[in-house]
């Protein structure tokens, strides 16, 4: 992190410095990032020529000291959009180096750390893509590795076709048992950090009013819009296409989310097995979102490649791309099990891609996925603060 | 890299606000344009990129302001602030075309925002950039460069080939060797003189290199001083700058808005050797911002100290740098190498002068002192809770008078009253037309934009003319 800026430790009228708590009017902060976002929002403070920008400034404005939880709120209403790196005047090379979007990223994923459930596994977000990686891996083979040592070759291998095709390889209620306890667990890991987070920056009782506030502002991208111009991302123009690509990936998800959902209630209220044909409800529903989620984080990997690197941040690549891997295969996987489900090919590609989804869902709580529910409750409680 | 061997229809010096009006608008005449600007590409666009907003008139609310600002208002305004010292017609025209830039500068790419935290006051009259000055910079120089302008950046002009009112040619450095540039008309944009302080010191001795730019360090003013060397004719006070006190502890240049320090009224202010100098109390904003640069800048070594106590402390917006604190007035003192006892003497002294008011800093209140001098007229409470804390400051210099002459085409005006031939001029190389002396939050912004527009559609009007005749 660079030095706060001269003149706050040197007196430039004696070229003294001027030391102590004379000078300086500390915070204490657990991290170097966030004592920067501390010495930056200050600065900002007493510029404010991006107000206009997002929700940031507005709610950095109701503040004039910066204490460990507003920082990593501030830092989760950042949707690193890039425009007020550009639109800055004391960005770098100015000594004051104002890098706003890459010192908010760093708090806000260390903040992802901080109120991670359980404690022992916030670990997970060091080095989380080798981490993600490993577990992806592990996940896949031990369902291949499974459906081999417990399935005949012959029907591990073989052709299976109509309703009930999926079990003769793993029984339904085994892969609803090992599927619904990896989701409980991962929504239960998940409510735990959300709620730490929340009552940590300060949110009361959630009101209808900011909740659906923040349903808008988080399901149009309201605030990765550059104010209005479009976002910076490869330089100054305001063509970016992250906007685009976020919303395919998001509701891609939705839509690969509605179409499971769906199929669970065809499974227990209509007695319906799948697989099912291509024209019914969860296929489309997963079709359409499979698409979704193949395009989305490709182009979000694409945009993310040609990123300025003087906005990039680069100790985040590793969290950042697992997750896009990970929806792209979950995807990729389902959607060539979808083509190749009549043929021999049907036994490897259901383990590999239940492989892949299962780790997906055991690595929520501890990936980039978090990024979604800590924004949407920063921006609950933006709503909620504004109001006042 | 912009081709510099072609002749050009239009060259602009300069890059900032004029400079780029003045470019898109000779380009939207048909001119082929260069643009010649100092400053690396980061460093680009001069003092615009510490601006905020412009100050032009309308007729109704808009989106993004809050009601009418009629000419005629605009003008008083204008008229308020110089004194009277500018050129009416000049102004008046300026301001009549101001109602149209409001549009035409949206169209060319640039966002406004409605004002919010900490300018409400302005809400009315001036415009805010939406992401400030360099966002508007960056819109106005994509806007050019889709036109086709040529933009050459690190491009210092180091000479002017002017005859009888004529400009020829215009030199840069390349490789080492002198690279000579023409072009059928010059459209001068690029600045005063504030950053020179060997320019400053002509007239305010070595005073002047204490002195602080809150802006570009690339307004070095040396075309100005060729244009005036060619028998242009010049205008506005030579000696003059605007001054506001800032945070001494800012860079020599490019600290911008956020070293700006107007808590005077909330404390007392002292010089190097511990006593007050002025009355803290004297005027309301804008006027007293104005008037502490000045004030600062005939105290010894041009430094001084707004002291005051934690009560006020969040009384006032923060500036980029802390306060200094301390728990005694003596230590306070110890910490800028003041004599603690004279500091000590000086605050005992005014608290003792306080008599009781109410106090209430939007209006002249009646919290004054009695029995010192200087007196604090208004805003006066004792200085008594610790801890105390301090903001050193220095003159911080925004702009300098000193321009040429123009007309109503931005044309610039030779010593014997004669228009140039082909020279133009627009922003603050000529603010001194408009503005003789003050300035208004945003004036200089409506002067960039509208004579840049003005100048470029001349510029263009004049080169085709010396094409087609």
């Amino acid at each position: 992190m660079p030095a706060i800026e001269p003149g706050v430790s040197t007196n430039q009228l004696t070229g003294k410095a001027v030391t102590g708590p004379a000078q300086k009017l500390p915070l204490p902060h657990a991290t170097a990032a966030q004592e920067e976002a501390d010495r930056l929002m200050t600065l900002c403070n007493s510029c404010r020529y991006c107000e206009g920008i997002c929700a940031v400034f507005p709610a950095m404005e109701l503040r004039r000291d910066f204490y460990d939880a507003d920082l990593n709120y501030l830092a989760n209403l950042c949707h690193s959009c890039g425009a007020c790196f550009h639109d800055c005047q004391f960005s770098p090379p100015h000594k004051f180096d104002v890098n706003v979007p890459v010192t908010l990223a760093e708090v806000r994923a260390n903040s992802y750390a901080q109120y991670a459930w359980p404690k022992p596994l916030a670990g997970l977000f060091q080095r989380n893509g080798l981490a993600i990686s490993i577990i992806a891996a592990l996940s896949v083979a031990i369902f291949v590795g499974g459906f081999a040592a417990w399935r005949d070759p012959a029907v591990f291998l073989g052709v299976h076709t109509g309703p009930g095709a999926f079990y003769k390889l793993m029984p339904h209620k085994t892969m609803a048992l090992i599927f619904g306890a990896a989701f409980l667990y991962a929504i239960l890991a998940l409510t735990f950090s959300i709620r730490s987070f929340w009552r940590d920056i300060g949110g009361g009782a959630a009101n209808a009013g900011s909740l659906w506030q923040a349903i808008k502002d988080a399901g149009s991208l309201r605030y990765l819009d550059g104010g209005g111009a479009g976002c910076m991302n490869e330089d100054d123009q305001p063509a970016d296409n992250r906007r685009m690509y976020h919303h395919l990936t998001f509701y891609g998800f939705l839509l690969c989310f509605a179409a499971t959902s769906v199929a669970t209630l065809w499974h227990y209220l209509l007695g319906r097995e799948a697989p099912y044909p291509w024209w019914d409800l969860p296929v489309v529903l997963g079709t359409i979102g499979g698409i979704g989620l193949l395009i989305g984080p490709a182009g979000l990997m694409a945009e993310k490649l040609k990123r300025d690197p003087q906005i990039r941040d680069d100790a985040r690549f590793g969290m950042e791309t697992a997750f896009l891997a990970m929806l792209f295969l979950t995807s990729l996987t389902g959607l060539l099990l979808l083509v190749l489900r009549a043929t021999s090919m049907m036994g490897p590609l259901l383990a590999i891609h239940l492989g892949v989804v299962f780790a997906l869902f055991v690595t929520l709580p501890y990936g980039k996925f978090v990024h979604g529910l800590y924004r949407f409750v920063a921006l609950m409680r933006y709503a909620q603060e504004s109001r006042h | 890299m912009a081709d510099l061997t072609r002749k050009y229809d239009v060259l602009v010096i300069g890059g900032g606000n004029a400079a780029l009006c003045a470019a898109i608008s000779a380009a939207h005449n048909g001119a082929a344009v260069l643009v010649l600007e100092a400053a690396p590409k980061f460093w680009r666009g001069g003092n615009t990129r510490h601006t905020r907003n412009m100050r032009c008139a309308h007729d109704s609310a808009t989106d993004t302001l809050t009601g009418p600002y009629p000419e005629e208002e605009l003008f008083y305004d204008l008229w308020r602030v110089t004194g009277g010292e500018m050129d009416e017609e000049l102004a008046r025209h300026m301001i009549h075309e101001s109602k149209d830039m409001l549009h035409w500068i949206v169209r060319q790419g640039v966002r406004f925002q409605p004002p919010l935290g900490g300018t409400l006051s302005l809400g009315r009259t001036n415009s805010f950039f939406l992401g400030g000055g360099r966002a508007m910079l960056n819109a106005l120089y994509r806007t050019a460069e889709g036109l086709g302008v040529a933009i050459e950046y690190d491009a210092e002009v180091t000479d002017l080939d002017i005859r009888e009112g004529m400009f020829l040619s215009a030199t840069i450095m390349r490789d080492g060797k002198p690279l000579v540039i023409r072009a059928e008309s010059l459209v001068a944009a690029c600045g005063g003189f504030e950053s020179n302080f060997d320019w400053m010191a002509e007239f305010w001795g070595p005073a002047a290199h204490n002195f602080l730019c809150r802006g570009t360090k690339w307004n070095q003013g040396s075309i100005l001083r060729k244009l005036i060397a060619s028998g242009v004719q010049q205008i506005g006070d030579p000696t003059q700058c605007h001054a506001v006190a800032i945070d001494a502890r800012a860079p020599k240049y490019d600290g911008g808005i956020i070293t700006r320090l107007d808590c005077v009224i909330f404390g007392i202010v002292v010089n190097r050797n511990a006593v007050r100098f002025y009355d803290e109390g004297e005027d309301i904003w804008p006027k007293r911002y104005a008037i502490w640069g000045r004030l600062v800048a005939q105290q010894p070594d041009q430094i001084a100290y707004i002291v005051f106590d934690s009560d006020v402390l969040e009384s006032f917006m923060p500036s980029c740098f802390p306060p200094v604190k301390a728990n005694s007035i003596a230590e306070l003192a110890e910490a800028f190498e003041l004599d603690p006892a004279v500091l000590e003497k000086t605050v005992a002294g005014f608290n003792a002068a306080v008599q009781p008011g109410t106090f209430d800093h939007t209006i002249l209140d009646d919290c004054r002192t009695d029995g010192i001098e200087p007196p604090k007229t208004h805003w006066a409470r004792r200085i008594e809770k610790a801890p105390f804390y301090a903001y050193p400051v220095r003159p911080g210099i925004t702009f300098t008078y000193l321009g040429t002459r123009v007309n109503k085409q931005a044309r610039m005006i030779m010593q014997d009253g004669k228009p140039a031939a082909n020279m133009f001029a627009a922003g603050e190389i000529m603010a001194g037309n408009v503005l003789g002396k003050g300035y208004a939050a945003g004036i200089g912004m409506t002067i960039g934009s509208v004579f840049g527009k003005i100048a470029g559609e001349e510029a263009a009007k004049n080169a085709s003319r010396k094409n087609t005749g």
